[in-house]
């Protein structure tokens, strides 16, 4: 693990809200210097910390209504069950994230639906005909932010 | 909200950007088949209306040694009129938190939560998740492995 200073974690900050801009306007706002940026950004993404990017879209306006967490448990706990589980749920277009948990649950969906029609829809053709599932418990998420974490 | 209406087009140029967050609008024509000049004054359309919202870097906190990630799903007292409002504003004090979603459901809200290791969490837990307002009921939920976390849309 690499250790990060005061500027390392301004610049995930900045990356984080806006991974577009260029290592030169980065620098010239934290006072580096373009190629000094430049070379911490390389570190970051060296280390695995900086692992992408990704684009945020407004689903509502792209007729996106309805996002529902569901809390999946499943019957028979085998490597083989789960293994059959995770391939299938991950192939859903509509499960946008799917994660392993300990608790009340086994796993953690995140799924994504044009409106409540259409999430029923997936919900019975696609996660309930899924191998091994044995209870569904559904959320359906009203809002939601993101914040930057401990970078401060 | 915006409601602009999207055609094929830009429904191409929007899933080959959610494939590539990093590509080029010239990339972008290219794999949308449309000549630079369009592809790039749609990007912005899209953007005017709040359709894009930005590109953000994804920080993988585990590889910055944030080990523990944790679900926390709440319910609160709802016969504080201000119970959301007021357990909301004291949970975006808390640095760890990543991600905060409410719901319609027997949870009202949940919380991502990172810690550096169990200790970490326990304390955080302990000192600024159980002092948050209006709370009646908390429930953890361990994160062993993430499968899929693209988040792209079926556009």
């Amino acid at each position: 693990m690499i250790a990060l200073d005061d500027r390392d974690r301004a610049i995930l900050r900045a990356l984080s809200d806006d991974a577009t801009q260029t290592a030169g306007a980065l620098g010239r706002r934290l006072g580096l210097s373009q190629p000094a940026t430049w070379r911490r950004i390389r570190r970051l993404e060296e280390a695995g910390i900086l692992a992408g990017r990704r684009v945020d879209l407004d689903l509502a306006a792209l007729g996106f209504g309805v996002t529902v967490f569901l809390g999946v448990k499943i019957a028979t706990r085998g490597r083989a069950s789960m293994d059959d589980f995770e391939r299938a749920v991950s192939a859903i277009p509509e499960v946008q994230s799917v994660e392993h948990i300990l608790g009340l649950y086994d796993y953690r969906l995140r799924v994504t639906a044009r409106d409540i029609a259409d999430f029923e829809r997936v919900l019975r053709r696609r996660i309930m005909t899924l191998p091994g599932v044995a209870s569904v418990d559904a959320n359906v998420m009203l809002s939601e932010e993101r914040l930057p974490g401990p970078l401060g | 909200m915006s409601t602009i209406m999207l055609d094929d087009a830009d429904r191409r140029i929007l899933r080959h950007l959610q494939a590539d967050p990093a590509a080029t609008s010239a990339e972008l024509a290219d794999r949308a088949s449309l000549n630079a000049a369009t592809c790039w004054r749609r990007l912005e359309r899209l953007r005017e209306a709040g359709v894009i919202r930005g590109t953000r870097a994804v920080i993988d906190w585990r590889a910055f040694g944030w080990e523990v990630e944790v679900s926390l799903r709440l319910t609160l007292d709802k016969t504080q009129p201000r119970a959301f409002d007021d357990f909301l504003a004291a949970a975006r004090q808390v640095p760890e938190v990543l991600e905060i979603q409410t719901f319609l459901g027997q949870v009202d809200v949940r919380l991502g939560l990172i810690a550096r290791d169990m200790a970490h969490y326990k304390e955080i837990y302990r000192d600024r998740i159980l002092t948050l307002p209006h709370i009646t009921d908390v429930e953890a939920l361990m994160h062993i492995a993430r499968l899929k976390h693209d988040e792209t849309l079926p556009i």
